[in-house]
């Protein structure tokens, strides 16, 4: 568990993200139901569970790639939904500003094709932050090299493989330097033998910084390592929450043992 | 065949193609305009913006060039507007392929993948700065093609500007067929400098699209071209 | 001197009947080219030795000149050789010709374009060539090549206006004569272009409701 996790005591933390009252459905697809959840600035929260639960829409209900039918969501302390039932969602200025705390990793990677690895990551930090290109390149540069990829500044996605993509992915979202930060099953894009390389990447972050970070993977045995709270998703409900060793040692719901026995065991 | 006939054709040919050349260019001026436009009126998040686009995509694409041309360059006087029959020219096959061309724009943006959208969003590029930025740059390569077809196009049609009085290739062939009425050897040059000329814009399209290939550098080894020294050496 | 409406109504009879032309050269030259463009495909593929890069050049050739001079080319050079068809005749053959430079490129990227796969299993199963052509691999060819082809179709239909430059009297042609003669081209020009518009948006959603119904038969 992080240092800093350890020096806080749950209850002081200020809450970062909050979900209350959320569902989505996709039209029969109950993804999300009346779901309720509060994330603490700093902390580092896994969600896992089987596909098509819903994980991945939380994810991106807080990036506002996709909106709630119903429900009210927060970001550090600003409002980012509030959608009451049968009124269509809409785009707000307050949410676009409280968007702004947010940061995404995408499975996929995303990274732009026709630029550097470097271009990539100075891109917004200069058209939205509207940093200097200098400063902006000074910033893309030191988290390329924190990420490992200071060999590969010049070099364009296609010649890249695909951890050092992702790496170069996390290193974007870096730049802009967001309160929270999500992970949307960052490794399962990849090659076995590259995962540990991202994984090294993500487990830096978690130990060296208090941004606020939520992922959505099958890496057990990782979740397990960085989370200070693990939560089990399935069929759009929260089935169970704790810490790791409270949900991966001693689950007390029939349905997360039966998920940990059938991922576990291969 | 005397030398007359020669010079005479050789000298009308030459300032026929060199009219041949300026409508085509500046007629693929225009409808790499109009596509650009249409195309990207295409994919507006406003519906009336969308129906506009496809409204003047259907009318240009529905109409026959032909009647386009007549309708610039005879019946617009009706309305008071006079126009140059090369301008009347230029408009008319600009914008027609123009929105042929369209749908080349739109479907190579359009094309990119939900993926490049989400990543925008995710680093709070708005709509402008993620089409500027990041969508056009990289869908060009995949425009590159199509749009070699789209010249050769408007090379073909800048022909029919001979029928409004523009005295392109075409029109002065047919000033020597009036003049000598031999008209095996003329119309067959003529088609001998459509055809190479219709090469030469493949060659080149074939050129631009080479250069610019989005892994281009795949071939060229991955070795870093620039050392920072300075940059944070090496380790986490 | 703007709209007359009178006069505009009074020139629909006429213009009608050169749009009968105009459909007439196009379903014709259409027939023109399918056929001829069949052949082509069928010499190139074929791979003899002259004959495959003779035509290869032709389609080639015939793709990168304008038609208006290919029709030009045939309207006044043929009758020096003896070759006297009417304006029409002439219009129908150029525009067919010119077409199946493209209706044989169309076989060939259908016929490629089925999967390896298919004749592999057509070997395995020991079919032979002429039923593994026409059972297994046409079909699948035809189905991408007819939306195709319908396109094309849609085309022509407008692509016949130019042959009015070799007096044929067709729709276009029928607009000219009504503009020289009244000096007024407004109205024909608008109600020709509407008549192109309608008939070729009817049938590009023709061409798209068949395009759906191939693919919803697999």
């Amino acid at each position: 568990m992080s240092q800093i996790a350890q020096s806080q005591s749950a209850q002081s933390r200020e809450t970062m993200i909050s979900f209350a009252n959320v569902s989505k459905s996709w039209g029969d697809n109950h993804v999300l139901r009346s779901l309720d959840f509060e994330i603490g600035a700093g902390e580092k929260v896994c969600i896992i569970g089987p596909s098509g639960s819903g994980k991945t829409t939380i994810l991106r209900i807080l990036m506002t790639l996709e909106s709630p039918d119903e429900g009210l969501v927060t970001v550090a302390g600003g409002t980012l939904w509030d959608v009451k039932a049968g009124h269509k969602p809409r785009e707000t200025k307050q949410m676009k500003a409280t968007r702004r705390n947010v940061g995404m990793v995408f499975q996929q990677f995303n990274l732009f094709p026709h630029m550097t690895a470097v271009e990539n990551v100075v891109e917004a930090p200069v058209r939205v932050l509207k940093l200097s290109k200098q400063e902006a390149r000074e910033r893309a540069v030191e988290l390329l090299g924190m990420v490992g990829l200071q060999e590969h500044l010049q070099h364009k996605p296609a010649q890249l493989s695909g951890g050092q993509q992702q790496r170069v992915a996390i290193a974007r979202a870096m730049a802009m330097r967001p309160k929270v930060m999500l992970f949307d099953e960052p490794t399962s894009a990849l090659d076995p033998e590259l995962i540990g390389e991202v994984l090294e990447v993500i487990r830096e972050l978690a130990h060296s910084t208090d941004m606020t970070m939520l992922m959505v993977t099958h890496e057990m045995r990782f979740a397990e390592e960085i989370s200070d709270r693990v939560v089990m998703f399935d069929q759009g409900v929260v089935v169970e929450r704790g810490t790791p060793a409270e949900i991966f040692k001693h689950p007390t719901e029939e349905r997360t043992r039966r998920f940990l026995r059938a991922v576990l065991e291969r | 065949m005397s030398p007359d006939f020669w010079t005479f054709t050789a000298h009308l040919l030459w300032r026929g193609l060199q009219v041949t050349i300026l409508v085509t260019v500046l007629g693929t001026v225009l409808a790499l305009v109009t596509a650009f436009v249409a195309g990207l009126g295409r994919l507006s998040d406003h519906g009336p913006v969308r129906w506009i686009a496809l409204a003047f995509i259907e009318v240009f694409r529905g109409t026959s060039l032909v009647a386009q041309l007549f309708f610039f360059f005879y019946a617009l006087p009706a309305f008071g507007v006079r126009l140059a029959p090369m301008f009347a020219g230029v408009l008319a096959i600009g914008l027609n392929e123009g929105s042929y061309a369209a749908e080349i724009v739109r479907s190579a943006i359009g094309s990119r993948g939900v993926g490049q959208n989400e990543a925008c969003v995710s680093l709070h590029m708005g709509k402008a700065l993620r089409m500027r930025r990041v969508l056009i740059p990289q869908s060009i390569p995949a425009m590159l093609p199509p749009f070699g077809n789209v010249t050769v196009d408007l090379l073909k049609n800048s022909s029919l500007v001979s029928l409004v009085t523009v005295g392109d290739m075409t029109f002065q062939a047919q000033i020597v067929r009036n003049q000598f009425g031999n008209t095996t050897v003329v119309f067959a040059i003529l088609l001998v400098i459509y055809f190479i000329l219709s090469q030469l814009i493949a060659l080149l399209s074939r050129w631009l699209e080479r250069r610019f290939a989005l892994d281009r550098d795949r071939r060229s080894a991955p070795e870093p071209r620039i050392r920072y020294a300075e940059a944070t050496g090496g380790s986490r | 001197m703007t709209w007359d409406s009178g006069f505009a109504l009074s020139l629909i009879p006429q213009l009608l009947a050169g749009l009968r032309i105009t459909v007439e050269i196009t379903v014709l030259g259409m027939l023109i080219a399918l056929v001829v463009g069949l052949f082509v495909a069928v010499v190139r593929r074929s791979r003899i030795p002259v004959l495959s890069w003779l035509f290869g050049f032709y389609v080639q050739f015939v793709r990168g000149t304008p038609l208006l001079v290919q029709a030009y080319f045939a309207y006044f050079v043929l009758p020096d050789y003896g070759i006297t068809f009417s304006p029409f005749l002439t219009g129908v053959i150029v525009i067919g010709i010119n077409y199946s430079a493209y209706t044989a490129e169309v076989y060939r990227a259908g016929v490629e374009d089925v999967p390896a796969g298919q004749w592999e299993a057509a070997t395995a199963l020991s079919l032979p060539v002429p039923r593994t052509w026409v059972r297994i691999v046409l079909p699948q060819a035809l189905r991408t090549s007819v939306p195709v082809l319908g396109n094309y179709l849609v085309q022509m239909f407008k692509d016949s206006a130019v042959l009015f430059a070799i007096s044929v009297y067709e729709l276009m042609g029928h607009v000219e004569a009504i503009g020289s003669d009244t000096y007024r081209y407004l109205e024909p020009v608008t109600i020709a272009a509407v008549l192109y518009l309608i008939v070729s948006l009817v049938a590009s959603q023709l061409v798209r409701l068949l395009e759906n119904r191939l693919a919803l038969s697999r």
